[in-house]
């Protein structure tokens, strides 16, 4: 069954050479996309670490406090529950089908044309999760998603639509995550994200790749009127490259966007990663903080602030710690006023941590080493509050790794 | 307790302190007085261990064990512990996560946050926005909890209002065990500007720096008046 409009279909075959300006251009002939209809992986018959991966990307695996969970392994679909009423979870293809293709979301918000990933997905789509909540409910457990790959050089295409009605409070937890075993893959996603009037969706989505993982995430949002976007961004795991530049539209009069990113590059990875606001309604508001850590790994940490409206007020703060001899942290932050009476205001640091900090918390009886790991769990936590325990843990291991060039 | 002898103490270029030697036994509480500038808090970070401060000759003991070139936190696991004149602040670390990494026989301070009128501050980032009086009660509080044998405090009514002294003031006689007398145990250094913290602490020795050198000891209530007196200028006098 085709997706695309006659129209669509063109404009996606003349993207896909379309190279992307950021980042490295990677050749997707290079990757595996080949169905594997007969040997599905279903949520129980994941092996015992995959499991443990998906936990580390956020997922609960035993759905407890969750209203509903969505896991996509390759190209099919592991597990689908939903345990929430006014809450729709379904894969993808079957939204398509049951909503007649969707024309309201499908391909509204990400421009299918933008590049050669998009083009791709568009034209090579899996499948990927229909997330929708009813007006005006409000769910008191997050739901959660998946995206998983394990198998070899598979590459992944993945197109998902949120949709949070009038009214609506909604909580997400999106992973995306690999297997141990799997070395290079390359997942292509486009997320679509709806906010309709005085709505409300959290959306956190925690990166655990693979070392030799590339990837390319698509995402738009658009938000109207009273509207809240809250996004938390995660990657504590080295990942060969990723590159993304999710925006949000703020449609409405007093819509509203925030994005925190927190990121720790070990050595060998590259992460091009941004965020991108446009305010052009009266009384919108924006906030995007980014906190990065280089432990050898490269970083661009990218922020854009788009005033289109004279009453809109925007605040942009990249702050990036060195903790390793090489590594990259290259803070591009970005304010637009396109009319006169905004205001917006960006604040970027990139340095390292202070050694006056470290010896205080010493002489409190920490050792260096703790000390050091402390101060940048309390970096990280200025962006968000609370770090997952599992990935705590990643963090601690990234710390004590003292072989990657030394501090 | 602890013992400093012949200690040369550079920062960066400059040599700071020159040729420094004190003794304070188990139980004695000693006051170090001196101008702005004259290397006290300087001698006080050399003791701690602060990486700025590289000694070039001499040695510290704790104890009878030589701590001169020991990590801080060696040294804190000695029985060390400091309320910092100007403690740095750390952001997204909470004042009651550094309480709890001070506090490690896990005792319940509750009570102890109550009466240093420090609740309502526990769950602020480390000294961010703090005032001079907020950020002595959080040091203070942080040795209660760390329960050190040596106790340094370095111009602890630095900032403070009168209020706030007196109760800091109480707290660290506790903390120095000045109702025990002469049967006291813990030990401390204390530098001081204006002399309040005198009133609170059986004080049994002082001494005035002058120029990164110690030039005179004696009885520091005495010590305290001439300087009000007469100024420095009067001990330098003398030792001329």
């Amino acid at each position: 069954m085709c997706h695309l409009t006659d129209q669509q279909r063109l404009l996606a075959e003349q993207a896909q050479e379309k190279v992307c300006p950021y980042a490295e251009d990677i050749d997707l002939n290079g990757y595996i996309h080949e169905p594997e209809h007969d040997q599905v992986p279903t949520y129980d018959k994941l092996l015992a670490d995959e499991r443990e991966t998906l936990v580390k990307a956020g997922f609960d695996v035993d759905d407890h406090d969750r209203a509903a969970s969505f896991l996509q392994v390759n190209h099919e679909i592991g597990h689908c529950s939903r345990q929430t009423e006014g809450v729709e979870v379904m894969p993808m293809r079957q939204a398509l089908e049951k909503y007649d293709g969707l024309p309201e979301y499908w391909w509204q918000a990400v421009k299918l044309d933008a590049d050669k990933y998009t083009a791709k997905v568009a034209l090579d789509f899996d499948n990927g999760y229909f997330i929708r909540a009813l007006a005006g409910t409000k769910t008191q457990l997050p739901v959660q998603a998946c995206l998983f790959m394990n198998s070899e050089k598979v590459l992944q295409n993945v197109h998902n639509i949120i949709v949070v009605e009038e009214g609506a409070e909604l909580e997400i937890i999106s992973g995306c995550a690999t297997s141990h075993q799997l070395k290079q893959g390359l997942h292509l996603g486009v997320s679509e994200l709806y906010i309709k009037k005085n709505a409300r969706l959290s959306f956190t989505m925690i990166h655990h790749w693979g070392e030799e993982v590339m990837t390319r995430p698509r995402t738009v949002v658009q938000v109207e009127e009273g509207g809240t976007y809250i996004s938390n961004y995660i990657s504590m795991k080295r990942v060969r490259s990723l590159q993304m530049y999710p925006t949000a539209y703020l449609r409405g009069r007093g819509a509203t966007a925030r994005f925190n990113s927190i990121v720790a590059a070990p050595s060998g990875s590259h992460l091009d990663m941004g965020s991108r606001v446009v305010l052009s309604y009266p009384e919108c508001k924006a906030e995007v903080i980014s906190r990065t850590v280089s432990f050898g790994g490269d970083i661009i940490a990218r922020g854009h602030l788009i005033g289109e409206d004279p009453s809109v007020k925007a605040h942009l703060e990249c702050h990036g710690l060195m903790l390793r001899k090489h590594g990259l942290i290259h803070a591009i932050p970005e304010l637009e006023g396109r009319v006169s009476g905004v205001e917006m205001s960006h604040e970027a640091a990139v340095g390292k941590i202070a050694q006056e900090e470290v010896e205080y918390l010493m002489a409190r009886g920490l050792s260096e080493e703790e000390a050091t790991s402390t101060i940048v769990r309390g970096f990280l936590n200025v962006a968000i509050e609370g770090l997952p325990a599992s990935l705590q843990k990643d963090l601690d291991e990234l710390m004590a790794k003292s072989d990657e060039g030394g501090m | 307790m602890l013992k400093v002898e012949d200690l040369w103490v550079n920062v960066g270029e400059k040599q700071v302190l020159k040729g420094v030697n004190f003794e304070i036994p188990k139980g004695r509480t000693h006051i170090l007085f001196g101008k702005n500038g004259s290397g006290k808090t300087t001698l006080l970070l050399t003791l701690i261990g602060f990486s700025n401060y590289k000694v070039v000759q001499g040695r510290i003991l704790f104890k009878g064990i030589d701590i001169t070139r020991m990590p801080i936190n060696e040294w804190v696991q000695l029985g060390m512990g400091v309320s910092f004149q100007r403690p740095p602040t750390v952001r997204g670390l909470s004042t009651r996560q550094m309480a709890d990494i001070c506090n490690r026989s896990g005792m319940d301070y509750t009570n102890l946050a109550e009466r240093l009128n420090f609740t309502d501050f526990l769950d602020r980032d480390l000294n961010v926005g703090f005032s001079g009086g907020e950020m002595k009660r959080s040091e203070i509080l942080q040795l209660m909890l760390q329960k050190p044998d040596f106790i340094m405090l370095d111009e602890p009514e630095s900032g403070v209002d009168i209020e706030n002294m007196h109760l800091i003031g109480e707290v660290a006689g506790e903390l120095l065990q000045r109702h025990l007398n002469r049967t006291r145990k813990r030990s401390g250094l204390i530098i001081t500007h204006t002399g309040y913290i005198l009133d609170y602490l059986n004080a049994d020795l002082g001494y005035v720096m002058i120029d990164g050198a110690i030039v005179c000891s004696g009885n520091p209530n005495q010590i305290f008046s001439t300087i009000n007196e007469k100024g420095f200028e009067e001990c330098a006098q003398c030792v001329i």
